[in-house]
């Protein structure tokens, strides 16, 4: 069974992916037909059905699909540069990064030129710049000195972005950026995709290049190095990659964390534990999670809204105390 | 195209506070040893003529500056095995030793064979590295840069921390990769290894040269003592020769 499965694995995440973008489509509180929606709406038709599905679950089902796509591929390009398993956006400190970048553009007008591009383009910048002390401050790739140097830029950024809400103009900013934090995907509606589809596209595109980089590092820096690669070189551009998918999808849907975390940890025995072979699984998978989350919160009763972040956390949390656990027990 | 005998020219080599004007030369054929205390320089030595490591002086290899290859072609000729490698991830032995082709940038299925078979792991290759003893993780690394089949292999400590059989096998499988007309060179702090396998010596103290050559010309008690400090008993008459502390 786990010979078929990882045999197939690219193929049954993709059926899996449409299934649950299909169900995503048909899933709210008025039922409608997601084929005739789909066509009624690509064929510009002001019927109920074309609204509901293009213009509300539509953009809502790729914003989930595309934020998870990249949390995921990020997850697993991060854990496999710096061998470290746990390793995450969220952990070594790209989230807080872009969030601060987001923040200083929602409150401050910065870069206003940029239009609606601005936030994503902020989240980029703030992603790069924590992935970056982040690396100057471990040097190398050693486990503990990762986490804590993405510990301690997280701290940073946090810190920094605590300044940004205590000087913020406008008096709800807490609260607004508080709630945009948590996470979500609703009501961002498509102009949103047009900055993360091409971040995407790059992102990944600079990830997979560096796909044999991240095999030769299994084996550490110097023996990369002695396969012929460039270790600093392809470390920018695998971080740069990284940076730009956490960059964007933070910028757009908040933090939404634990999912970079997560999926490389469930897909691992399924590909051998080959740091290359995880990162197009890891992508699709990260996807179903994502949207199949955000399924979940708009199954919740109404009323007030579960955060789609919140609940990764709350799913993702006690998977990272058991990953402590595991490791723990190792140096026993 | 015949093969210059000559495989590797080292001239005046020097690394900051750890190299000092390290010339020899190395043969096609030959297993080379290199000793010297803890800190004389042999991972120095061996780092800086893989690239690893800037250096001053000159590097040839089949008569080309180590400079002027490109390193996916540096990395073709030359294969090194740091000491003290591990996995990041449980990857299978056959992962593993797969990894040795990336320089060529491709999985030659014959080639990853001869290397398992050199290395004689043949009967784990589908075992996770994690559950392999010292032992057996030994000849997987080696395996695993066989599988590049580089004609300048160097390997650091191949054989610390190894039980007495393994350290034979190991030392087996560098001197019959040896003999195909490849250049080997490995560190080694077991003397009696060193004098029993190598084809000639190279010792180290403080970052210079201090005597190359048979292991009956570097292995006499006064350049012993003076690279290690300590007198030694000497007995290469002896089959297997022996060399220990006293």
């Amino acid at each position: 069974m786990a010979r078929l499965i990882t045999h197939y694995l690219t193929p049954l995440l993709i059926f899996f992916l449409l299934l649950i973008a299909w169900i995503s489509l048909a899933y709210g509180s008025t039922s409608v037909g997601v084929f005739d929606g789909l066509s009624a709406w690509f064929n510009n038709e002001q019927t109920e059905a074309a609204l509901i599905i293009g213009e509300i679950r539509l953009p809502r089902t790729l914003l989930a699909l595309i934020v998870g796509a990249a949390l995921g591929m990020s997850g697993a390009a991060l854990q496999g540069l710096l061998r470290n398993p746990l390793a995450e956006p969220g952990l070594v400190g790209a989230s807080q990064g872009a969030a601060l970048g987001a923040a200083t553009v929602f409150y401050y007008g910065v870069f206003a030129a940029l239009g609606t591009l601005a936030t994503a383009v902020a989240g980029l910048l703030g992603a790069i710049a924590a992935l970056f002390f982040m690396l100057l401050l471990s040097g190398s790739g050693r486990p503990a000195l990762v986490i804590m140097a993405g510990l301690a830029i997280s701290t940073v950024a946090g810190a920094a972005l605590a300044v940004v809400l205590n000087f913020a103009p406008n008096p709800y900013a807490m609260q607004e950026l508080v709630f945009w934090l948590m996470g979500s995907v609703s009501n961002r509606g498509l102009d949103s995709l047009i900055i993360l589809f091409p971040a995407l596209i790059i992102g990944c595109a600079l990830i997979l290049s560096q796909r044999r980089l991240l095999a030769a590092l299994s084996l550490g820096e110097p023996v990369a190095e002695s396969m012929g690669f460039s270790v600093k070189k392809g470390s920018r551009i695998t971080v740069l990659g990284a940076a730009c998918l956490v960059g964007s999808s933070v910028s757009v849907a908040g933090a939404i964390g634990f999912i970079g975390l997560l999926v490389p940890h469930m897909l691992r025995p399924f590909v051998g534990h080959r740091p290359d072979k995880l990162l197009i699984p890891a992508a699709l998978l990260g996807a179903i999670l994502v949207c199949l989350a955000d399924i979940a919160v708009r199954g919740m009763p109404l009323g007030r809204e579960l955060k789609l972040g919140v609940l990764t956390s709350l799913i993702g949390a006690p998977f990272f105390v058991w990953l402590v656990w595991k490791e723990r027990k190792k140096w026993l | 195209m015949a093969l210059n005998p000559t495989l590797l020219e080292v001239e005046q080599l020097s690394v900051s506070k750890r190299l000092n004007g390290v010339t020899f030369t190395h043969q096609r054929g030959e297993l080379l040893g290199l000793i010297g205390a803890n800190g004389a320089g042999k991972s120095t030595l061996l780092h800086a003529i893989a690239g690893l490591q800037e250096s001053m002086g000159s590097i040839k290899i089949n008569e080309h500056s180590i400079n002027a290859i490109p390193p996916h072609e540096r990395a073709r000729t030359v294969g090194i095995q740091p000491q003290a490698v591990t996995s990041a991830w449980a990857l299978t032995v056959a992962d593993i030793v797969a990894l040795g082709r990336m320089p060529w940038g491709d999985e030659d299925e014959a080639a990853i064979e001869r290397a398992i078979e050199r290395a004689g792991i043949s009967e784990f290759r589908d075992r996770i590295i994690d559950q392999l003893s010292g032992g057996e993780r030994a000849r997987v690394w080696l395996a695993r840069v066989l599988a590049g089949e580089p004609q300048l292999l160097l390997v650091d400590e191949p054989i610390a921390s190894l039980d007495i059989h393994y350290q034979l096998a190991v030392m087996e499988v560098l001197k019959n990769y040896s003999r195909e007309n490849n250049g080997v060179i490995v560190a080694i702090h077991d003397l009696s290894l060193a004098a029993r396998f190598c084809d000639r010596l190279c010792l180290l103290d403080k970052g210079e040269l201090i005597a190359l050559g048979t292991p009956a010309e570097v292995l006499t008690e006064a350049l012993l003592s003076r690279a290690y400090g300590i007198p030694v008993d000497i007995d290469l008459d002896r089959n297997p020769p022996v060399v220990l502390p006293r």
